[in-house]
């Protein structure tokens, strides 16, 4: 579960990225966060997994409460969400397979569960054959669909996508919106901020428009924009 | 943190420095020159060091006896000189040894003053438990009877004093200035390599590894660093003593100063070089990271 009540987010420049956010997104919901480049839409998601702190406000992620949470507790908060950003971020000098277990082995799995679970979630993404490779050299694509893998290997309930296919080719981003619907399927909370209107027109979900640091609109089964 | 993620991160340091090859290979030379540096300068130092205390030690008080004093009046003298609380030692030198030793350094010649004619006196020789007490005993025993008079090397022992005093507090000065550069050299060097990882660092946070679980495999590479850096100034070091030990020996021979022995030496400045180094290899990783791990 999140919800943010009456959120505002200020930066030391003076530019207001968030007015008064309140809104609630229950488990097992898909959420496509729409709006200009500059809206505040990366401000929106950054609060959720703690990168930025609300100037004032309430954020709650599940048991947590970010808006008390301390530095040494953030960790744990972030054990909870899947992230998966538009760069990928998946470390370079580790294999495929060492990027998933990454995650798991911060939460000290034993190696042999970690093992299986790497495998089960490199099978989804369609991937298994990968996992000795290093990023650099895989595909944009692929890149993107193991930084999935790792997002989802500790099975988080929540999953939040900044521009997931904002780097790759219309096919492959569709892929990838494959693999998020699957997630979501599941159980999974998958809130994804994006540009791509193809992708929101094509596949309705809930859509929460930003424009300005204000949400103008908060649609179920929405299109890109308000008329479509 | 159990062992098992312990032994990840054993694992996980020596995967880091093979797959940052280039990087590790810099680091571990820029940290080899650096022992290298401080442990030949270290050599060099202690070596001084000991040399000067030999010669500084060799200083003694020669209590020339009155001719014509009995034995027993000898023995009493000796007595005397040995209740002084500073002395360590006392040996007695007949003149018709101190006749053998003028022989031996100035030539047969002297051989005429053999017998009844022999002018030099009976010599205690004092040595002093520190080697600056000297001139105190010295002045004590020239007013004590049957003393003809007694030396300790006057203005030239006590400008030796003054020389190994300098030479002391200009290699510890000198000293602690390279072991100053050494943590300077070694922590920067390992920064580069960690603030090359700035982004790594950044993005195991966003998957939720605490500080502690990032940071293990920093401090254990950088501490491989330091051992790994050491090992070839170690090598060189301890070859290179034991051929100049052999070589300066065998001049220095003939004075009595002796360098220090190879054996425990070596031994002493090999474990120093690897604790600079994994120590400062270690630390410099957990205080380069340290920005990057705050919230």
């Amino acid at each position: 579960m999140i919800e943010f009540k009456h959120v505002f987010k200020k930066y030391t420049n003076d530019i207001e990225a968030a007015s008064d956010f309140s809104i609630k997104i229950d488990q097992g919901e898909f959420v496509y966060v729409v709006g200009p480049s500059g809206a505040g839409k990366s401000t929106f998601i950054k609060m959720m997994y703690r990168e930025e702190k609300p100037t004032s406000g309430q954020i709650k992620i599940n048991e947590f409460e970010l808006d008390k949470i301390k530095g040494h507790e953030i960790p744990y908060l972030r054990r909870e969400l899947g992230i998966v950003f538009q760069d990928f971020k998946l470390l370079p000098k580790m294999t495929v397979f060492e990027n998933v277990a990454y995650a798991l082995q911060v939460i000290e799995k034993q190696p042999t569960e970690i093992q299986q679970r790497v495998k089960r979630v490199l099978d989804l993404v369609g991937l298994a054959d990968k996992a000795d490779a290093f990023p650099n050299q895989l595909s944009g694509g692929e890149q993107q669909r193991i930084a999935i893998a790792r997002a989802i290997a500790n099975q988080p309930g929540i999953v939040i996508a900044d521009e997931p296919t904002g780097n790759l080719d219309p096919d492959t981003a569709g892929g990838i919106m494959d693999i998020l619907e699957e997630i979501n399927q599941q159980g999974t909370t998958v809130v994804m901020a994006t540009h791509n209107s193809g992708i929101v027109n094509q596949r309705k979900h809930r859509v929460i428009e930003i424009e300005d640091g204000h949400i103008i609109r908060d649609q179920r089964k929405g299109g890109f924009s308000k008329n479509e | 943190m159990n062992s098992l993620t312990f032994k990840r991160h054993l694992k996980e340091s020596f995967k880091s420095l093979k797959r940052n090859g280039w990087m590790t290979a810099a680091a571990i030379s820029a940290v080899a020159v650096t022992l290298l540096l401080v442990g030949v300068l270290l050599a060099i130092l202690l070596n001084i060091n000991k040399v000067a205390s030999d010669i500084e030690n060799d200083v003694q008080v020669r209590v020339l006896i009155n001719r014509g004093t009995t034995k027993k009046q000898q023995q009493q003298l000796r007595q005397e000189l040995s209740s002084l609380s500073d002395v360590k030692s006392i040996r007695y030198s007949s003149k018709k040894q101190e006749l053998k030793n003028v022989i031996g350094s100035y030539g047969k010649e002297f051989k005429l003053f053999s017998g009844d004619d022999n002018p030099l006196n009976d010599v205690y020789v004092v040595k002093t438990k520190q080697p600056k007490q000297t001139v105190k005993v010295a002045e004590k025993a020239e007013h004590m009877k049957y003393v003809y008079t007694a030396k300790y090397g006057g203005a030239s022992a006590k400008k030796l004093f003054h020389v190994v005093d300098s030479v002391r507090t200009w290699g510890t000065a000198i000293g602690l200035l390279l072991l100053f550069v050494a943590v300077f050299l070694i922590s920067n060097t390992i920064r580069i390599t960690i603030l090359s990882r700035k982004n790594e660092i950044a993005i195991m946070r966003l998957v939720g590894a605490t500080n502690g679980f990032i940071r293990w495999p920093f401090i254990l590479e950088g501490a491989w660093t330091g051992l790994f850096g050491a090992i070839l100034p170690i090598v060189i070091i301890d070859f290179g003593y034991v051929w100049l030990y052999r070589v300066l020996m065998a001049s220095l021979a003939s004075t009595g100063y002796q360098l220090l022995t190879p054996a425990t030496f070596l031994l002493q400045i090999d474990l120093l070089l690897i604790l600079i180094g994994i120590i400062i290899g270690a630390l410099g990783s957990a205080v380069s990271m340290r920005r990057f791990l705050k919230i």
